[in-house]
């Protein structure tokens, strides 16, 4: 089992051999990264790569570790209960499965996406030590403990809003995704836009990197960013001379609203604007 | 070599345990890689680095361990296009200089002085941009890898001209952490303190139980969600001589942040007198005033100043002292005023604690807030949190 990117995806070179070694040691791979490089995406690719199904559990500020392997539905046995239910009386009915159990007795080995895991509290990821590790958990009410059949291949992305614990790091592999370089980006975008004019593509990475190098911007814009905006570009059928324009008053690129998100940036660059037409003048 | 590999590494201050040591050798075992340096050296960096800061150093010890370690890139001259060869020449080369080379000849000496130029470029760049993070952006921002290193693998389509780990790519990223948010974060974890307020949307499972116990029907209770319900004031000194522990403030800030819910922040410079700011761009056209903040927030407020606490002792003695404005009432009325506002105070000083001996200025400011002055290291911020959780007699 080898991953080599997709049709739809490129990987790096040391991408491949993370996602190469997480997937046959079969420990957890962290991927952090800006946001907009495709960290999510990765693991959509690695299991459409392997064939195989995608578990996905994205973590927010008010997920529990444990939810990820089960939840006990008192209210319900309780309602059963008094309703007389013959249900009631065993507790399994009441255990609802989370996406760590999901993932560890599915049929098929699948892709266990853990998304966000920084999003938590900061305990969450100290919480999910044993069970990352030695791939089983204990199921209290039930006195049975659920062991995975086959280790699954488990994607963690995180944006560093919170560091996370030594202990965990140890336990996984860990890819950086850089900023793509041009060529990488071109590759990029001829996977995405394979019908694309050459000129038009050198054009748009040319300001793209050029409103990417302006200091002081609060969020620069991303891969994911720049293919939104190539294309509206082609939706709008945009003349290629409005890119090629030299012209230093227009500093905003046209349609900037898929690149600049922020309306400090949008300021930032109006007043850049009107500084190249005053040193025109 | 394996073995000098991991002393090297954690001599780097990359924290490679037998663990990582052992996951290595098993990958290797079972063939995760080809058998080529370059993915060799992409799988030990998967294993070991656990933060992009330390890619870079990561990149010099495994140029310095592997060392001699022949690639076969960059030799084969055939590889090489001209065009990409000229386009880097012209952009880091003078024309007297690309005569020169032309005269030369030689492949490996163009290189040789390409490589020189980059590293200086790589030297200038990073003296110019070291401050930038004065404006209360991080200077270890996301883009932060060496442009000049990538474009030079990026323009002519020929990644192989360097060595992937000789590039340095991410340079910028490094960052020497001694406290780290993590850190930080954990030690402000101690001011918590719960309280269930707001809307009630959580079950309270004992109370429905209970109830439906006495009823005989379900009686469902509900109640509202646990919330950190901590306030807290941090006033931030900066500029001046605060500059050296800006890294420092910002981890600070940017764990308070996050960690609290009710947090307020403004800025001083050196004390605070009668006007603070949240802007350090507009400082002295949008001051909010000191009263109305002393007004606005109410005395369960827990107050964390941020300082050096070192100036001329008489900007804190004397009105007028101010080294900005003329102050009419002196730093220590308000010193006074802010800690008999918000009984529960604590000064968290950047500066080593055994310096504070030196400086006049700080042992008025420590005698101000009754002793409660706190080194900015871990234990010291353990100890304010104490400080600040101990129930206000």
């Amino acid at each position: 089992m080898r991953f080599d990117g997709t049709k739809d995806y490129v990987a790096t070179d040391d991408l491949k051999v993370a996602v190469n070694a997480a997937m046959t040691l079969r420990r957890p791979l962290l991927v952090k990264g800006e946001p907009g490089t495709g960290k999510t995406v990765l693991a959509y690719e690695i299991a459409k790569a392997m064939g195989t199904p995608l578990i996905e559990w994205n973590v927010k500020s008010t997920t529990k570790a444990h939810q990820g392997l089960y939840e006990y539905d008192a209210v319900a046995r309780l309602r059963d209960g008094q309703l007389g239910d013959e249900r009631v009386h065993d507790i399994s009915n009441y255990i609802r499965k989370g996406k760590l159990w999901e993932a560890f007795t599915a049929p098929e080995l699948p892709v266990l996406l853990i998304d966000e895991i920084d999003k938590a509290d900061i305990e969450f990821p100290n919480d999910l030590l044993q069970e990352l590790d030695r791939m089983e958990f204990h199921v209290y009410e039930t006195k049975e403990t659920i062991k995975a059949v086959e280790r699954p291949i488990v994607i963690i992305t995180s944006n560093n809003e919170k560091e996370l614990p030594d202990a965990f790091l140890r336990r996984c592999f860990f890819h950086y995704i850089k900023f793509p370089d041009r060529e990488t980006m071109q590759d990029i975008i001829n996977v995405h836009f394979p019908d694309i004019q050459g000129i038009l593509v050198k054009k748009a990475m040319d300001i793209f990197y050029d409103v990417r190098d302006v200091p002081g911007l609060k969020k620069k814009p991303s891969t994911s960013e720049l293919l939104d905006w190539l294309k509206l570009i082609l939706n709008e059928d945009m003349p290629l001379e409005v890119l090629q324009s030299k012209d230093s008053s227009k500093a905003i690129p046209p349609l900037h609203g898929a690149l600049l998100k922020n309306e400090q940036d949008v300021m930032l660059f109006e007043r850049l604007a009107f500084m190249a037409k005053r040193e025109a003048r | 070599m394996f073995f000098n590999f991991m002393d090297e590494l954690r001599a780097a201050g990359i924290t490679a345990s037998l663990k990582e040591h052992l996951v290595l050798l098993e990958a290797l075992e079972k063939d995760v890689i080809r058998r080529s340096p370059e993915e060799f050296y992409y799988l030990s960096r998967a294993t070991f680095v656990k933060d992009e800061g330390l890619l870079d150093r990561f990149d010099q010890v495994f140029s310095k361990v592997f060392k001699g370690i022949e690639t076969t890139y960059g030799t084969q001259e055939e590889d090489i296009p001209l065009d990409w060869l000229k386009a880097v020449a012209e952009k880091y080369l003078s024309e007297e200089e690309m005569e020169k080379i032309k005269s030369l000849g030689s492949w490996d000496e163009i290189m040789e002085t390409l490589k020189e130029r980059l590293e200086e470029q790589e030297k200038r760049h990073e003296g110019g941009s070291k401050w930038i993070g004065t404006g209360g952006t991080s200077p270890y921002g996301n883009s932060g890898y060496n442009p000049e290193g990538v474009r030079i693998g990026g323009e002519g389509g020929q990644k192989k001209a360097i060595k992937v780990w000789d590039k340095r790519e991410f340079q910028n990223l490094d960052n020497t952490k001694l406290l780290g948010t993590r850190n930080i974060k954990v030690a402000l974890r101690r001011l918590r303190k719960f309280a269930r307020e707001g809307a009630a949307d959580e079950l309270d499972i004992d109370r429905t139980i209970n109830g439906t116990a006495k009823q005989g029907w379900l009686d469902i209770h509900m109640r509202p969600e646990r919330h950190n319900a901590v306030k807290l004031l941090l006033f931030l000194d900066v500029g001046g001589s605060m500059d050296p522990f800006i890294k420092l403030c910002e981890e600070l800030f940017s764990a308070a942040t996050t960690e609290f819910k009710n947090l307020e922040f403004f800025y001083f410079h050196n004390c605070p007198y009668e006007g603070l700011w949240k802007d350090n761009r507009r400082r002295f056209s949008e001051r909010t005033n000191t009263w109305d903040v002393l007004h606005k927030y109410g005395h369960d407020y827990k107050l964390i100043f941020v300082g050096d606490a070192s100036m001329s002792p008489y900007e804190i003695t004397h009105p007028g002292g101010s080294v900005e404005h003329f102050n009419e009432e002196a730093g220590v009325t308000w010193m006074q005023r802010l800690t008999n506002t918000y009984p529960a105070a604590a000064w968290l000083n950047p500066v080593p604690e055994k310096q504070w001996g030196y400086s006049q200025s700080v042992k008025i400011i420590r005698e101000l807030m009754n002793d409660r002055m706190y080194p900015l290291t871990v234990d010291g911020l353990s100890d304010a949190m104490k400080e600040l959780t101990r129930k206000q007699g």
